[in-house]
């Protein structure tokens, strides 16, 4: 079974947030809420200033603190891919997943349960991109199989330095960004 | 230095998470009276198995009273679900992982053991009910007349009481993401504070309600049997006595854990050092220093201790001010709890 992940070139985004609309277009996610969003992070001390933007999302974490704190099993590791989903009617909106996300990826849907990045599980399946993969006009964000060496994620992380989010956080996720 | 700009902003989680209002709190403190209750209760249960008298005062009241507190604490609970129709699916599953799927099994099992125990008291403080169901008054009997039935009951509600009161701890403490939280002392200091909330509640409710011999009828036995839990005597003052010197000890017993937690949080990453500021130094200061440290434990400590040295009069001032402390603890701990993040090296 694949090992879906993303690895997202910092040098070529923008931040034009056409992966932000191309989801929520997808995905029909509510108006005010995103599922992606841009960070730009700005280091240093002027002149010797460092600028970083970064297309993020739920990391799909190998070890997920959301679907192990979640009472009814509505967060849960999917396949193909091996993706963080959350069923809506086993989902009781106790929240307990949006604390325990180190990201802030979820939030909950105006309907009462919790939504979140999906991978675009409905195309993926199919084997098709993301629709965030798909749209971006740098084409800055590759999507695959971690555990195919032959992948172009795979390729990329042996071939370019990358970090990924919050690693102390212990949750291993599956988005990396290239510096 | 570093500067970040996030695009999203999503209702409760952004500028910081406020996934959790009133409702939480309210769950967590009446659960911690609640759990309190039970370990006082079963410990009473424990003194009459070995013959004293059943009647006494905080024996067979307390589980009535905590029985109510439990509904109270559920359906805030209740309150605080996003997709409340759905909530019959924690019970159609286990998940070993999740404390909160834990909790709510454990509700349940306290839940039963409640009403059990409050069943015990039910026939004595509505004599409609226990004409009209004898069995009820023939259990009643049963537990109360036999000293080996009433040390299991006690026994199972000291039990209950100390996995609720860690519990309610533990449910928040498990969450990496909230630093705040990330203190294995965060389930005693629960604990401790459910016992001297539990011991105050019981105090102001021997003073306020009413004591009145049970009226006979059905409506106004049904309502005096929920209001009038502590039956027609008086609490004992040596009853009185023991619940102040037990909430000395235990609020001297919050102190240090309350001190340990902070110690605890500050000499760990520079995220949880960045948490306790939160408490310590930030926004929640005022909340923390001046109504759960002076007004929750330190004016009670100080006033109690006179009491027993009879230096002042005996007044319900200290309960109230622990229950206020003990509403305040949850409060600060979890809205400051949602507020702390990992914090960026880079940031530092
Ligand atoms: S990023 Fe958050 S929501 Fe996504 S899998 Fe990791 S912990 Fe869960
Ligand atoms: S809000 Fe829904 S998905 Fe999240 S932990 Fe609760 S039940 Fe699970």
């Amino acid at each position: 079974m694949p090992r879906f992940g993303m690895v997202i070139d910092t040098r070529k985004c923008v931040g034009c947030m056409d992966c932000v609309v191309a989801c929520q277009t997808e995905n029909d996610v509510p108006a005010g809420y995103c599922r992606d969003w841009i960070t730009t992070e700005v280091r240093g001390e002027f002149p010797a200033l460092k600028m970083e933007i970064r297309s993020e999302r739920c990391n799909h974490c190998d070890n997920p603190p959301c679907v192990s704190c979640c009472p009814t099993g509505a967060s849960h590791v999917a396949d193909p891919g091996r993706v963080v989903l959350v069923t809506a009617n086993k989902c009781i909106g106790c929240k307990a997943c949006i604390a325990a996300c180190p990201y802030d990826a979820r939030f909950v849907h105006p309907k009462g349960y919790v939504d979140k990045c999906t991978f675009c599980h409905h195309r993926t399946k199919d084997g098709l991109d993301p629709a965030c993969v798909a749209v971006c006009p740098t084409h800055c964000m590759a999507f695959g199989d971690l555990d195919d060496p032959a992948s172009t994620v795979s390729t990329l992380l042996r071939t370019r330095a990358h970090h990924a989010l919050l690693p102390e956080a212990g949750t291993k996720p599956r988005i990396f960004y290239l510096t | 230095m570093l500067e970040t700009t996030i695009t999203r902003s999503n209702p409760l989680v952004d500028p910081s998470l406020a996934v959790w209002s009133w409702e939480i709190p309210v769950y967590l403190f009446a659960g911690g009276i609640v759990a309190g209750m039970m370990i006082l209760g079963g410990l009473a249960m424990l003194r009459i198995a070995k013959g004293d008298d059943p009647r006494t005062f905080f024996s067979l009241h307390t589980p009535l009273f905590a029985f109510m507190l439990i509904n109270v604490g559920m359906g805030a609970l209740f309150l605080d679900l996003a997709h409340k129709l759905y909530v019959w699916r924690v019970y159609l599953t286990f998940q070993p992982d999740s404390p909160m799927s834990w909790g709510s099994w454990v509700l349940l099992v306290v839940y039963g053991a409640l009403m059990a125990s409050a069943l015990v008291r039910l026939p004595q403080a509505w004599p409609w009910l226990g004409r009209r169901v004898p069995v009820l008054q023939t259990l009643s009997d049963a537990i109360t007349g036999s000293p080996g039935r009433m040390r299991l009951l006690g026994w199972a509600n000291i039990l209950l009481g100390a996995g609720l009161g860690i519990y309610t701890g533990i449910l928040l403490n498990t969450m990496v993401a909230r630093p705040l939280w990330n203190t294995g002392l965060l389930g005693p200091l629960f604990l401790v504070s459910g016992l001297s909330a539990g011991a105050a509640a019981m105090h102001v409710a021997s003073v306020f309600l009413p004591r009145r011999p049970a009226p006979e009828g059905m409506l106004g036995g049904a309502i005096s049997a929920l209001v009038q839990q502590l039956g027609p005597e008086p609490p004992e003052r040596r009853t009185v006595d023991t619940l102040i010197r037990a909430d000395i000890a235990f609020l001297a017993i919050e102190l240090v854990l309350l001190g340990l937690v902070v110690v605890n949080l500050q000499t760990s990453s520079a995220s949880h050092a960045v948490a306790a500021a939160l408490i310590v130094s930030g926004p929640y200061a005022w909340a923390f220093w001046g109504v759960i440290v002076a007004l929750g434990i330190l004016a009670p400590l100080a006033l109690q201790w006179l009491e027993l040295d009879h230096r002042i009069p005996h007044t319900v001032l200290p309960a109230l001010l622990v229950l206020v402390g003990g509403f305040a603890l949850r409060w600060v701990m979890v809205n400051a709890g949602q507020a702390s993040h990992i914090v960026h090296a880079a940031g530092l």
